[in-house]
């Protein structure tokens, strides 16, 4: 069963942005794109730890701020050439409610 | 809805490099088959030289293995020459009878080696220099023949030349002109070619024809095994001659067995003979149309094209060698890949690249020889040469000028400048501002970083281990480079950086990667394309898109990307932050800023760290301080316990490793002493560095000081196509290091000197003297007025440095020393620009604003 923490609205994380969510595993990084997709990342680059929630948001995807990998938001996947990936975690807005989930998604989606 | 189907007749490089670049766009669009006539897979066609010279193997060659012509989906043919197409039916037929029907077709058949219709051209022994099939024929004969003949002293005859005499064999160039490479090299040059090539054993015939190749009276033994042989029986057109054979493996060897006698020697028309047991014809290549002619398509010494890469028929498309775009067949493979990425953009119905043409540059593939030539090397009516020869190092360069543009050059031995001079010539930079350097390359014009520094020659890049370190910046080694240009099939500059990081960063070894790329994958990839734009999400350059700002009156970044044909919905991370400073720039007081489109520095206002901390540098005006602020300072440093505190390169201080979140805290306590933001972070104005002027040094002659502090106070928080840095010096001692600034003024007796361009970087560049001027009123208004027209006309993340290069002082001096009324104007829209932009960024956000780009939004546990 997945616990749902209602944690913004969709008003508090800008378009083309990210917010950080502060819990006791680390920082957990909400974005939302241009198209009001939102997306939950933990807030770890898988190069070197840059803090993605920093980067510029484009499409469906993230820069990080450090060195500029691209890394996938509905995957956590770096884009090629580069490899690596960030944890993931379901998020679901209701009515403008974002919430998350703390246990991070196994599978790897396409 | 079923896939369209899409036929490429010609698996070579051109044909293939358009199927992988409509794979990117659109990669379910077609159905692909491919035919090729070849027995193998695509591969690189530049590489046979190095493949016969025996530096590389066949393997290391092939671009697509057959497995990624299955993993993509892709029916492959090899082996299968088509004959015929219907297009009426819209269907090609291959010689061994199978057929594909086709909705888009993409004729891609490259050339043939031109052989000369003499008599006994046709004899075994007797070849081009075109393909596998060739070399193979080459290398047979090189270990059972001593004689090898090339005809013809291009490039291609020469690394056919210089590959036979490193496999062993006599070898002996004829050629018709009266000096080697004519369409490449001038006299001079090409004679300290020659005497180079004449010292690795190769033998030279100049001014000579050919009148015919002559046949072994009794037949050879044992030779030729492999070997393609031309049979005349088989190929009764001469034309035909040079085609390749229709189907492999090749046929059994049949030089010198039975009737059939193989080529002994070659006979000149000044009756002359000479052994040759290998006749290798380079004398120059022909388009393979034939098929297209058969089809009614229009052809004139190539398959003529669009700017779209259309042929007459709108379902046929054609790219390469054959091809005929604009009255040019290219036979160089840069300009194909242009080609390639266009016709890739219609196929794939985005329908907005162009191809308008090339200009090209060739290297000669011998290793140990640096050769390069660009553009129109001759000279001629109206063009002015010069000159550069020392015949005992080997070295020769010429530059070719029209209207104080280069046109062409020719370097030889010391090929250290070929890039930047082709890119000199691509732009059409006027050089009269440095015509004395210029031939002495671009480190002479202020420009000594580490890439140009340490040379970039082939032969010498090369003899470094695969663990010298090229790139600092990613700690990316030689052999890391190799591996993935090798592996990955990388071919351009860009693609390496993907890959490997090399060059990405600081850039300044970019002329060493280039280098490795360019022995790795063969000839000129470099070359950049004739248009280069912003980035992959249009098609359009930094100067189109800010002329249609202006033009069109364009106001927000989305009404931008719509009216300029954006191919991303929201951009990406190059263009975003280029648009959203043009748009400042154009309208600076409408403009609302997209913090979501800058930097994360520019967005927080500081400068993020490794471990994702952030450092305040608060202004120091001029690089003045006093005990208050220093204490403000001190308090400030002791209350969030900063790690560490540091006097900065730019005369002020810097407090490392703040939390994001304690930045606003950190930044109130300041600006409650006083300080705003020193926007140590930004693509804005930096620092104004001092020295202390004529108040207290004895030989001071102004108050640099004081002049500083005005200025900064002038400029600060102005936004810059890049960072932009000031320095006033009391006297010609320099001590604020005023030459290598942006904008730098030296103060002497009788005024003010005022210097641009200077940079104290990646690549240290001395500033030009723009004016001198006698009051400090004269020096804001010119500081102004050309801050502004850098403003205005820089590309985004340009440096006044390259700025000052590409545009010329001369177009500066014009804007605004020669022309009072532009200047006052430029300043005045300095001015105007500066009002909205003095707000302190760091009060601001005190203040509340963006309050949540700076804490978590909620803390669970
Ligand atoms: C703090 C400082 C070093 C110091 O401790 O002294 C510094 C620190 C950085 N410099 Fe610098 N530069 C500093 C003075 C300089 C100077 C010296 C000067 O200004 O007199 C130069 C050479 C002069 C020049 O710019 O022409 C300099 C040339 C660079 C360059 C190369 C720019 C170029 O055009 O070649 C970069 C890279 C870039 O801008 O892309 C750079 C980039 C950086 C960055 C921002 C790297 C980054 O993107 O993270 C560094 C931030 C460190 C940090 O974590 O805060 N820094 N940097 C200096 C701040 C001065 C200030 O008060 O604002
Ligand atoms: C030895 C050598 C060295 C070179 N060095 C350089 C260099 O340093 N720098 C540089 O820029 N360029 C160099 N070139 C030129 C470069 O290789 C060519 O410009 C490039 O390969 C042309 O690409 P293309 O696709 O047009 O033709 P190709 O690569 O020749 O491909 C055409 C293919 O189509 C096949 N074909 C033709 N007709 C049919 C048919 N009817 N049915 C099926 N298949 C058909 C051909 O057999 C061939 O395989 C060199 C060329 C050679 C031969
Ligand atoms: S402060 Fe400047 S020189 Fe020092 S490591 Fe950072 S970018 Fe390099
Ligand atoms: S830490 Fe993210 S790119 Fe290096």
């Amino acid at each position: 069963m997945t616990t749902w923490i209602e944690v913004a609205h969709l008003d508090d994380i800008p378009r083309q942005g990210a917010r950080v969510i502060k819990t006791a595993a680390g920082d957990i990084a909400i974005f939302r794109t241009l198209e009001d997709e939102i997306f939950a990342l933990r807030d770890k680059c898988p190069h070197k730890g840059g803090p993605l929630s920093q980067g510029i948001v484009h499409g469906k995807k993230v820069a990080c701020p450090l060195h500029d990998w691209k890394i996938n938001l509905d995957t956590g996947l770096a884009v090629a050439p580069d490899v690596g990936c960030a944890a993931r975690y379901p998020v679901q807005v209701i009515d403008g409610a974002v919430s998350l989930s703390l246990t991070p998604e196994t599978t790897l989606s396409e | 809805m079923a896939r369209m189907k899409l036929v490429l007749v010609g698996n070579g490089m051109a044909g293939m490099r358009t199927l992988e670049e409509l794979l990117k766009a659109a990669p379910d669009h077609y159905d692909i088959t491919v035919f090729g006539d070849e027995p193998h897979p695509n591969y690189n066609r530049i590489m046979l030289s190095p493949v016969l010279a025996g530096e590389q193997t066949v393997e290391q060659i092939v671009l697509n293995s057959r497995d990624w012509y299955a993993e993509n989906g892709i029916t492959l043919h090899t082996g299968k020459r088509i004959v015929k197409i219907d297009r009426k039916n819209r269907r090609v037929e291959a010689d061994d009878g199978s057929s594909a029907a086709y909705d888009r077709l993409l004729l891609a058949t490259g050339s043939k080696s031109f052989i000369l219709p003499v008599p006994g051209a046709d004899l075994p022994g007797v070849i081009g220099f075109r393909d596998i099939a060739d070399v193979d024929a080459m290398i047979a004969a090189s270990s059972h023949y001593k004689h090898a003949v090339v005809i013809g002293g291009g490039l291609l005859g020469l690394e056919a030349a210089n590959g036979l005499k490193l496999r062993g064999m006599d070898v002996s160039v004829v050629h018709i002109g009266d000096w080697l490479l004519e369409r490449q090299l001038d006299e001079p040059a090409a004679r300290l070619l020659q005497k180079n090539l004449e010292e690795k054993g190769l033998k030279f015939l100049l001014k000579k024809q050919t009148a015919e190749l002559v046949s072994s009276p009794t037949p050879a033994s044992g030779g030729g095994v492999g070997e393609r042989a031309l049979l005349s029986s088989e190929r009764p057109s001469l034309l035909e001659l040079a085609a390749k054979s229709p189907s492999p493996p090749a046929p059994p060897p049949l030089a010198g067995v039975g009737s059939t006698p193989r080529v002994r020697a070659i006979r000149f028309k000044d009756g002359e003979e000479i052994p040759a047991d290998l006749v290798v014809m380079a004398v120059g290549i022909r388009p393979n149309t034939a098929l297209a002619e058969s089809a009614g398509l229009q052809c004139n010494r190539g398959l003529l094209v669009n700017d779209t890469m259309q042929t007459f028929d709108p379902r046929i498309y054609s790219v390469g060698e054959c091809a005929n775009h604009r009255g040019i067949a290219y036979g160089l493979v840069a300009p194909l890949f242009e080609q390639a990425k266009v016709c890739a953009n219609h196929l794939a119905e985005h329908g907005v690249a162009r191809y308008q043409g090339s200009m090209t540059s060739t290297k000669l593939k011998v290793t140990g020889i640096d050769l390069f030539s660009a553009g129109n090397y001759m000279g001629g009516d109206g063009h002015e040469e010069i000159v550069f020869q020392d015949v005992g190092r080997g070295s020769y360069k010429k530059l070719v000028l029209k209207d104080n543009k280069l046109a062409g050059a020719v370097l030889y031995g010391d090929t250290l400048d070929g890039a930047w001079y082709f890119e000199l010539m691509r732009d059409a930079t006027d050089v009269s501002d440095f015509r004395d350097k210029l031939l002495f390359g671009r480190h002479h014009i202020g420009d000594s970083g580490a890439g140009g520094g340490m040379g970039d020659e082939m032969s010498r890049v090369m003899l470094l281990p695969d663990s010298a370190e090229i790139c600092g910046c990613n700690g990316v080694c030689k052999g890391d480079i190799i591996k993935a240009v090798r592996e990955k099939k990388l071919f351009t500059l860009d693609e390496v950086r993907a890959h490997t990081k090399a060059s990405g960063s600081c850039g300044s070894c970019t002329g060493l990667v280039e280098t490795i790329l360019a022995a790795t994958a063969g000839g000129d990839y470099s070359t950049a394309p004739s248009k280069k734009p912003l980035c992959g999400c249009t098609e359009h350059n930094h100067d189109e898109i800010r002329a249609a700002i202006m033009q069109n009156n364009l106001k927000t970044m989305p009404e931008t990307m719509q009216s300029l044909g954006w191919k991303t919905p929201d951009g990406c991370t190059k263009c975003r932050p280029a648009l959203n400073y043009y748009l400042l720039c154009a309208w600076p007081t409408e403009y609302v800023d997209d913090a979501q489109s800058r930097y994360i520095n520019e967005r927080a206002h500081g400068n993020i760290q490794k471990d994702g901390s952030f450092s305040v540098v608060p202004r120091m005006w001029g690089g003045l301080t006093t005990p208050k602020e220093l204490r403000a300072i001190a308090d400030v440093a002791d209350k969030f316990n900063v790690p560490e505190v540091k006097v900065t390169g730019g005369q002020r201080i810097d407090l490392f490793g703040i939390k994001k979140e304690d930045l606003p805290a950190v930044w109130q306590d300041l600006s409650d002493a006083g300080f705003v933001s020193g926007h140590a972070y930004g693509k804005a104005l930096r620092t104004v560095k001092t020295c202390v002027g004529s108040q207290w040094c004895r030989f001071g002659t102004q108050d640099s000081t004081g002049l500083g502090v005005k200025l900064e106070q002038m400029t600060w928080g102005s936004w810059t196509p890049h960072k932009y840095k000031m320095a006033v010096s009391g006297c010609p001692r320099n001590c604020a290091e005023a030459t290598i600034k942006d904008f730098g003024i030296v103060c002497v007796d009788s005024g003010y000197e005022l210097h641009v361009g200077g940079n104290g970087g990646i690549k240290v560049r001395v500033t030009d003297l723009l004016c001198k001027v006698e009051t400090e009123e004269q020096v804001m208004q010119y500081c102004a007025a050309f801050t502004q027209l850098y403003r205005e006309e820089a590309h985004y993340l340009e440096r006044t440095a390259p700025w000052v290069e590409r545009v010329g002082l001369s177009h500066i001096k014009a804007k605004m020393v020669e022309d009072e009324a532009n200047r006052n104007l430029l300043a005045e829209r300095f001015f105007i620009s500066q009002k909205p932009a003095q707000v302190d960024p760091w009060k601001e956000r005190t203040a509340g604003a963006l309050k949540r780009e700076f804490i978590p939004i909620r803390v669970v546990s």
